[in-house]
């Protein structure tokens, strides 16, 4: 709520004009019952039908000024509502751009698309009713009660006593229902999963013969549901006939009341007609309002949850770029050092990595291998800084990753993730994510080294041909090769490639392995795997079992002293077992 | 024009299946309709008695008290009886409403089980449940309440047409005259925010894309150092929507203040006339206030009522949409006989089978394996070989020849019985919401916690069951496991079953070739002496098997086994031997 308010700042002129038209617009409305009174009382009693045609003027007048005011109040709505909005969508937008990983994942990512969508378009609508209607309603019931005290005392404190009473009602009615809405909603909600999950399992429910239950459990929330949904529809169903009937037994007492005082000579007949379109004007106003607040009720949820996003904080700090640029790069000849690092997940108590140490030289390949969940992936994830060691340090040409400015090491990696994600636009977009300033040449370059100068070349439009939102026009296989050459446009330091072959035949990994290999300069390469023949040749393997390093060293080495890398090795080539302990370099 | 006479009747017949639905409601359907008639005639009544009331207050002397006290009397008891019949009228459509949606629901979910997975595959999953679960809502609404307020709508406006020639002829022809004027208006504007409103949900449309694509990769936009361009980006498609937004809002927002000023000028004429019509002695105060109320009420039912019609034709489509899911072709018929005691001998002969018709996918294919037979199957991408297992399973038909198991086609036999023959894991692993228990003992719901956890050690999920936090009890979510564990689970779940034949689509890619290898000797054990048919891309999974078919656009290639093929030197080979090449 509070940054909503912060931003209805900027837009702090229309969102005061707004409902000071609205209030303008509500006292024409307020004054029209006057000018009936003023036809019936002089006008007709005192047959001066000049008068009456004045009169008419000024209602006309009336209904005229009403419509430009309240044309300028939506107006200004409009653009209060829509540009806090809108500047609530950047900055929460921009505002996920700076979380970290670790964040990220806290949150979730349906979550945050919920909040960047109808949860803003939710708090748009609120604040557009709110300025159009929250002052108008309460304006005009208030605004009646008075005018009717103006024209006599006795009958206004009938409106007096209305009003409190139909509130009570309407809103009572409200306050009871409003979080059974909620629970109604949830009910739906759990519903909606169940017939979503009954059409993803569909071969495993039919697999196991278990049709019947499916319709079992749907059925069950089915009626839970409609239960709740009658129960909820019986409070609502009192609220027209009650509001109705208290409503006219007011007027009923109003006319009585009224009766009595014309026949004091309190009050003229026209009086009393203008008492009765008053209270007339009370009941719509009063169940407008209630729509209202639902609405408002809604959106101030929405902001809240809006807000919850705006409290994660960044989640990672950098150093000043003064003060890192004063650090230069110490000359070490290790590229890549990891110094006792252990890390842990948040919200998990175990460490998925525990006391990792190795160091790379420039220029060399590691291998990373390891059974599912061993912990492979959270490993080259550290080296960019997507997530910090909970214990230990990390350090990139000797230095702390941690000491470094805001997007310098991610400029120095290019990764390569396991999900190969593509982003609609074109080939060559999608490379330019790599290196903004890339030339047809590096892109070609890059492709032909990831294997996927096909990929493009088999296109009609080559670079320019389009990828589709997700990459769906493109196979496994070929958006893990576009991926590959995406990091590569950039001609990253260090290369990463995280189990990002896995769609491709052992065929075409080997000759990408083999196409990096003869790349000139000195890139350092991580590939991760669960293939031992990716990782064979590297200069340096890990070996993880369950976040632990249980062996490092060549594939030589390995094979003669790391039992878990034997077992590795043998299960994907047992012909191997077989020869001498001697391995044959191809 | 045939087209449009086309659209009508299929509407018309949506009409007539939805009241069919109803139908077992009908009752209640005539009483709500009934009780509507009364609470609006009663409503538009009650202001004529007030105005006679307000006759008999003309000013000091002439005031009759009693008789107003009568009318206070009557008003108090038509009010009362309109409240009541309102009251009712709500409870009642309730009840219509929901429990209509309840059984449309109900016959969609019994309907979506005997659906052919040709349908469930060629429909995406997000449209079925919108069709089973909004649309269905957005039918009752529509045409359940729509229905009681267009009926008593139109009732309103007749009855005040009514009552008001009944009080003054030149008035009523006055305000019908207006009438138009204010539609016009209301349309002009809806045509206008109707443009701005295509706009505004095109660029809506293509920001959520864009967010849907950053943040739902947000990770990679780190990783490219993309934040910045993406922000970049949104800022561009943002302002845009800021432009159109507000136009659309606002041009939206005039509709309301318009209709009411062409209503508020109405009411000065009315007046005006009235006032006019009471010096020249035709008409009385109180009848002047009764016009005067209607007038002000007259506007709102046709406000109403163009809002009614929208969302009935909003409805009806929805309405088309369900109804297309609940009368989709149901699979074929299955056969009354029951496999028993399967010794797993399965035989293909001669079968062919397409997905899309004139696209043969699988030509004369032929195929026979002896009880206990490990057969496993290879091959590209699309060669088939998870059609293959969509037909063993019966979730497609052949097209032609047959499968027959221990001599008995498929065909012949129950679904339920051939399937119950089966234990399948497929590649997509399915975790249902639900706790680690329900899961593993899916197929199996009596088993006990010692056969669970026996199954989850041979599976080896076990290693990670008993390291969460309520272990069994766990509720699972699809987050909550990686690929490989949720495979591990799938795993468990059939070892628990112990079926007499097994199939493994590609069901350990995700798990580590060690943890595999493990699996596959429990899975030798449980499955010795039972045919079981296994997909693998990783050829590792499947050096053992007794025979691997390899497959190719359709067809068998080569058959035999390991040895055989390598021997062949074919494809298999070739497939086989790039596994173990080394870089450099």
């Amino acid at each position: 709520m509070k940054k909503v308010l912060s931003l209805l700042k900027s837009y702090r002129k229309e969102a005061i004009l707004s409902p000071t038209f609205k209030l303008l617009e509500s006292l024409m409305d307020l004054l029209t019952p006057l000018v009936v009174a003023a036809i019936i009382n002089k006008g007709i009693v005192h047959a001066d039908f000049s008068y009456v045609t004045g009169c008419f003027l000024f209602l006309i007048f009336l209904a005229v000024l009403g419509l430009m005011f309240s044309f300028t109040a939506q107006w200004f709505a409009a653009k209060a509502s829509v540009g806090a909005a809108t500047d609530l969508r950047q900055e929460l937008f921009d505002h996920i751009q700076d979380l970290s990983c670790e964040k990220l994942d806290t949150i979730g990512t349906d979550t945050l698309i919920t909040r960047m969508t109808s949860d803003i378009n939710q708090v748009q609508n609120g604040i557009n009713m709110t300025l159009r209607l929250l002052l108008r309603s309460p304006f005009i019931v208030f605004g009646a009660m008075i005018m009717a005290f103006t024209i006599d005392f006795r009958c206004a404190l009938i409106f007096a006593l209305a009003i409190p009473v139909l509130s009570v009602v309407v809103y009572g009615i409200m306050i009871i229902s409003i979080p059974r809405f909620s629970k109604v909603q949830q009910s739906l909600d759990k519903l909606l999963g169940t017939t979503r999950e009954n059409l993803t399992g569909v071969r495993v429910v039919r697999a196991f013969c278990k049709e019947s239950d499916a319709v079992a459990e749907f059925d069950r929330q089915s009626e839970e549901l409609t239960r709740m949904n009658v129960f909820v529809g019986r409070l609502s169903a009192v609220m027209n006939p009650a509001t109705y009937a208290l409503i006219n037994i007011a007027t009923i007492m109003l006319i009585r009341e009224g009766a009595v005082r014309v026949e004091l000579g309190a009050i003229a007949q026209g009086d009393l007609v203008a008492l009765y379109n008053y209270m007339a004007q009370i009941i719509v106003e009063l169940i407008k309002l209630a729509s209202l607040i639902i609405t408002i009720n809604k959106a101030l949820a929405c902001a809240k949850r809006i807000e919850t996003v705006f409290d994660v904080k960044p989640g990672m700090s950098y150093p000043d770029k003064k003060l890192s640029e004063t650090a230069d790069d110490t000359e070490s000849d290790s590229e890549v050092e990891f110094r006792h690092v252990s890390f842990s997940y948040s919200g998990s108590e175990e460490n998925a990595v525990s006391d990792i140490n190795f160091s790379v030289k420039k220029g060399q390949t590691v291998g990373i291998i390891g059974g599912t969940g061993s912990g492979k992936s959270t490993i080259v994830n550290l080296i960019p800084r997507f997530y910090d060691a909970t214990e230990g340090e990390v350090l990139v040409s000797g230095r702390d990753v941690k000491t470094f400015p805001e997007g310098d090491i991610i400029s120095r990696v290019g990764m390569v993730p396991q999900k190969a994600v593509l982003f609609e636009g074109t080939i060559r977009d999608n490379l330019k994510w790599g290196n903004e300033n890339a030339t047809d040449e590096d892109m070609w370059k890059a492709l032909e080294i990831a294997q996927g100068r096909e990929v493009a070349e088999g296109k009609d439009k080559k670079l320019d041909a389009e990828v589709h939102q997700g990459g769906r026009n493109f196979s496994g296989g070929q958006k893990q090769r576009l991926t590959i050459a995406r990091a590569l446009v950039r001609k990253p330091e260090i290369l990463i490639l995280d189990d990002s072959a896995s769609a491709l035949d052992f065929a075409t990994d080997l000759k990408l392995r083999q196409a990096i290999a003869g790349l000139d300069g000195d890139m350092t390469v991580f590939i991760v795997s669960q293939r031992a023949s990716s990782v064979r040749a590297a200069d340096l393997i890990l070996v993880l079992d369950d976040g632990v390093v249980v062996g490092q060293g060549t594939h030589d080495e390995l094979l003669a002293s790391c039992e878990v890398y034997q077992e590795i090795y043998y299960s994907q080539a047992p012909e191997e077992k077989n020869k001498s302990g001697k391995e044959v370099l191809a | 024009m045939s087209k449009n006479s086309e659209k009508k009747v299929s509407s018309k017949d949506t009409l007539i299946k939805v009241m069919r639905f109803i139908g077992r409601y009908k009752i209640l359907l005539a009483l709500s309709i009934i009780l509507a008639g009364v609470s609006v005639v009663l409503q538009l009544y009650v202001p004529i008695l007030f105005g006679q009331a307000i006759d008999l207050v003309i000013e000091k002397g002439k005031v009759d008290l009693d008789g107003v006290a009568l009318y206070a009397g009557k008003i108090l008891v038509l009010v009362l009886i309109s409240a009541l019949a309102t009251w009712i009228m709500n409870l009642i459509n309730n009840r219509l409403a929901y429990r209509t949606v309840q059984d449309i629901r109900a016959k969609a979910i019994r309907r979506i089980q005997v659906l052919p997975l040709s349908y469930l595959d060629s429909h995406s999953n997000g449209d079925t449940v919108q069709r089973v679960i909004a649309d269905v809502d957005q039918l009752s609404d529509g045409l359940l309440l729509g229905f009681t307020q267009l009926f008593s709508g139109i009732v309103t406006i007749f009855v005040t047409l009514i009552f008001m020639f009944s009080k003054n002829v030149l008035i009523t022809g006055m305000v019908i005259v207006m009438t138009p004027v204010s539609f016009l208006v209301a349309k002009f504007i809806a045509s206008r925010s109707f443009q701005m409103f295509r706009k505004q949900t095109e660029t809506r449309g293509s920001q959520t894309a864009l967010i849907n694509e950053m943040i739902g990769n947000e990770k990679v936009v780190k990783a490219f150092g993309y934040e910045e361009r993406a922000s970049e980006r949104f800022r561009e498609v943002n302002e845009e929507l800021r432009e159109y937004s507000e136009k659309a809002v606002f041009f939206s927002s005039l509709t309301n203040p318009s209709t009411r000023a062409v209503n508020n000028v109405i009411y000065a004429l009315v007046a005006l006339v009235g006032a006019n019509r009471i010096l020249s002695g035709v008409l009385t105060v109180g009848d002047l206030t009764v016009l005067l109320s209607y007038a002000n009420q007259y506007m709102k039912p046709f406000n109403d009522i163009s809002s009614v019609v929208t969302e009935l034709q909003n409805a009806l489509a929805c309405a088309a949409r369900v109804f297309e899911l609940i009368e989709a072709e149901p699979q074929s018929r299955e056969g009354d006989a029951e496999l028993q005691d399967v010794s797993g001998r399965v035989d293909i002969e001669h079968v062919d089978f397409s997905y899309v018709q004139d696209k043969p996918l699988i030509r004369d294919f032929n195929f026979h394996a002896e009880p206990g037979m490990k057969i496993a199957i290879v091959g590209p991408t699309g060669c088939g070989k998870t059609t293959l297992i969509n037909l063993l399973m019966r979730f497609y038909d052949v097209k032609s020849g047959s499968i027959k198991i221990d001599g008995q086609d498929i065909n012949d036999v129950s679904r339920a019985s051939l399937r119950q023959n089966f234990g399948m894991v497929l590649q997509e692993t399915w975790i249902k919401n639900g706790t680690v228990r329900e899961n593993i003992a899916f197929g199996k719901p009596d088993a006990t916690d010692e056969e669970i956890i026996r199954a989850a050690k041979e599976a080896h999920s076990w290693e990670f069951i008993r390291r969460m936090p309520r272990k069994l009890d766990t509720v699972l979510t699809d987050e909550s496991l990686s690929q490989g564990q949720k495979q591990l689970l799938c795993i468990t779940r059939v070892m628990l079953c112990d079926p007499s034949m097994l199939i493994l689509d590609e069901a350990t890619s995700s798990i580590d070739t060690r943890t595999e290898a493990l699996i596959q000797k429990a899975f030798n054990k449980l499955m010795k002496g039972r045919t079981s048919f296994i997909v693998a891309h990783r050829l590792s999974t499947i050096r053992d098997a007794d025979s691997i078919l390899v497959m190719k656009d359709g067809s068998i290639i080569e058959q035999g086994d390991h040895e055989t093929l390598l021997a062949k030197n074919g494809f298999y080979a070739e497939l086989y031997n790039s596994q173990f090449k080394l870089s450099a």
